[in-house]
């Protein structure tokens, strides 16, 4: 499997730089407010080759939405300062011009957003708006559009797709709503997708389907795809690498099984343990204590002491003075001061 | 589709009823005495008596409302038994002051009033929406500012203080346009297009000013809360140019306010624009019913009213039925 950080130095020193399908560097997002400099995401690093599916884990605010939106251009034209690197077949995502990163979006690159209703346009029928995406990119009459979004439309499971072509949005349920956003943001059979929550406004019955349904077309297409999301159920079933985010730095990294069953950062331990479970007491919840930093004011030392139980362990204050940098051992990330020995106590000891 | 046209158009048959029998009651219970009045400097109670006859104002109310419905569709007789006139359809009465045909005297305001309507109408609308739709892109950029800002000072501006400055600058100081002539009510006319909009193009501007700074108000912040949907990055992420996301999918989700205000204004400007019309001297419905009132001549002022809400009731299903053309989901209820 590819690793999802490169490692630069050593290959360029070999001289056989293979260029991954995807590789970020440094991505940093801000927003300059009223109230200061809003820090979303600081200093993201990551690499995705085609086929992968790699997993962005976090709370509300830890910046995943903002990562996808900068990758996919969407920060363009607003007030957020894009820093860092984005190399995507060749080109640069961060400095393209907004003129050439529109001809990637939906051709090359595909996104899914949370939630269905809002992100269709309530207007027009869900055929037109699909057909609408097929167009843009290719030279087609509108004879063949329909024909390709009615073909995209039974491909994602959407029965009688003939028909629902001409229905609204407001015709459909929420799971076929879903199946439409996957069916226009796959029509142009895009390299890579990047799926912003996309089951997180679902039932949990329908969650499993539009994932099954994501799985199967993304190996139909050997696309790469960026699943964003905060249900580690859902990571643990589709992905081959995690990041963990917080407060817009990666804390955690590396292949899926790794990272569950080999976590090697407190706040990791922590979402997994807030995860219930059948077996836990009835109204037993495990939540992480306290609440996520202000982007406004990070802290200097590790953004995550405040919040940390075993900061103690690593003593002298360490922890809140200093940031850790992300160390990176066979292929898992981590960025805490807590040395290996220590984390695999406090793993066995949960 | 089908049916949501009929259902509206049956409303308003109703509401037209409501309101022709509303504002006949009020005109009833009102203080004056058109009798009296009607009957000149050397009043007797015997006078006032044949007066009342004449108008036929001894009879029942109910009996008086249906007679004077029933001209609506058919002509009537008017006037005292043995002297009785025909009123040709539709018949509103005749006029206490001239005894002509109301409705002779209203076609003969209504082209005026038309004229100022459609033209104003035009402007504000091009003004108002386009401002607003620029302010909303350039959000908080100086060009945005100075949209707003120039929008607050125009809703301050009283017709009449608009009117007569510009009147006073293009006709008076700078001689560029004539003053306003009751000859002009059409662009059909003998003088043609261009004089029409030279006669009615300071009008226009006056009405222009003081509605376009409402229009962009309101599309600004329409549009800058649709350009902030989910739907507008959606398509965005498809790829498509900026003016496909701007006209296609912005503009229509964040139009609809837009057309509720104008089909009110459109309905509310055809009544007469009372102010507008005393100023540059328009002899539209507004300038007759105001003399009408002046000279408690009922039949012409009550004519007007109906007419005034006929066009408000008539552009509020027209905003309805656009609505439904615009937002599918309308369709639905």
């Amino acid at each position: 499997m590819t690793q999802l950080h490169t490692n630069t130095a050593s290959a360029s020193a070999g001289g056989t730089a293979t260029v991954a399908f995807l590789e970020v560097r440094d991505l940093t997002v801000k927003f300059p407010t009223d109230d200061g400099v809003v820090s979303a995401v600081n200093g993201m690093d990551f690499a995705l080759e085609r086929g992968q599916t790699l997993g962005i884990v976090g709370e509300s605010g830890s910046g995943k939405s903002v990562t996808s939106q900068a990758l996919m251009g969407l920060l363009k034209g607003t007030s957020a300062q894009v820093t860092g690197q984005a190399m995507f077949q060749g080109k640069d995502l961060v400095t393209l011009p907004e003129s050439s990163m529109r001809k990637l979006r939906g051709r090359n690159i595909g996104m899914i957003f949370q939630d269905p209703l809002s992100a269709l346009h309530p207007f027009y029928t869900v055929g037109h708006q699909i057909a609408e995406a097929y167009l843009v990119h290719n030279k087609a009459s509108k004879k063949q559009a329909r024909a390709a979004a009615v073909d995209m439309l039974g491909r994602v499971g959407i029965p009688s797709p003939e028909q629902r072509f001409d229905e609204y949005p407001h015709h459909f349920s929420g799971g076929m709503r879903q199946r439409a956003m996957i069916a226009m943001a796959l029509i142009c059979e895009p390299e890579l997708l990047i799926a912003d929550e996309p089951t997180t406004a679902l039932d949990v019955t329908v969650q499993a389907q539009i994932l099954d349904l994501m799985s199967g077309l993304q190996e139909e297409t050997n696309s790469a795809l960026i699943l964003i999301t905060h249900d580690l159920g859902v990571v643990a079933e589709v992905c081959d690498n995690v990041l963990v985010m917080y407060g817009g730095q990666c804390v955690e990294s590396g292949p899926v099984d790794d990272i569950f069953y080999e976590t090697r950062h407190p706040y990791t331990l922590g979402l997994l343990n807030s995860m219930p479970t059948l077996n836990s007491a009835a109204g037993q919840l495990n939540p992480i204590p306290g609440q996520p930093p202000s982007l406004l004011d990070l802290p200097k030392g590790c953004i995550f002491s405040a919040r940390c139980q075993y900061a103690e362990l690593v003593g002298d204050g360490v922890c809140a003075r200093q940031r850790p940098e992300l160390t990176i051992d066979d292929g898992h990330g981590k960025r805490c001061h807590l040395s290996g020995p220590q984390i695999i106590t406090i793993r066995n000891s949960r | 589709m089908m049916t949501f046209i009929l259902r509206r158009t049956g409303s308003l048959v109703l509401l037209l009823a409501a309101v022709s029998f509303i504002t006949f009651t009020l005109f009833q219970l009102g203080p004056s005495d058109p009798a009296a009045a009607a009957c000149g400097q050397e009043c007797t109670p015997e006078r006032v008596a044949e007066a009342r006859v004449a108008l036929g104002m001894d009879q029942p109310f109910l009996v008086q409302y249906v007679d004077y419905v029933r001209g609506f569709f058919s002509p009537r007789m008017i006037g005292a038994p043995g002297a009785q006139t025909l009123c040709e359809w539709p018949c509103l009465g005749k006029s206490f002051q001239t005894n002509e045909n109301v409705a002779d005297i209203i076609g003969r305001s209504l082209p005026y009033t038309f004229s100022m309507a459609i033209g104003a109408l035009v402007l504000w609308t091009i003004t108002g929406v386009g401002l607003g739709l620029l302010a909303a892109l350039r959000k908080g950029s100086p060009v945005d500012k100075f949209i707003v800002g120039a929008a607050s000072v125009g809703v301050s501006l009283p017709i009449p203080v608009t009117g007569l400055f510009l009147l006073l600058l293009f006709v008076n100081q700078l001689h560029v346009l004539p003053f306003t002539t009751n000859e002009i009510s059409s662009p059909f006319g003998p003088q043609g297009p261009g004089a029409w909009v030279a006669n009615y193009l300071l009008p226009w501007i006056a009405l222009a000013v003081l509605f376009s700074a409402s229009y962009i108000r309101v599309t600004r912040t329409n549009m800058i809360e649709t350009f902030g949907e989910d739907f507008i990055r959606t398509a965005r992420a498809k790829g498509l140019a900026p003016r496909t996301v701007t006209f296609k999918h912005g503009v229509r989700a964040g139009i609809t306010p837009v057309v509720t205000m104008l089909g009110m204004d459109i309905g509310l400007l055809l009544g007469g624009a009372v102010l507008t019309e005393q100023i540059f001297s328009v002899p539209g419905l507004g300038f007759t019913a105001v003399h009408a009132a002046i000279s408690g001549d009922l039949p012409v002022t009550m004519a007007i009213t109906m007419l005034a809400a006929f066009f408000v009731i008539v552009a509020n299903v027209a905003v309805d039925l656009a609505y439904a053309a615009i937002d599918p989901r309308v369709r639905l209820q």
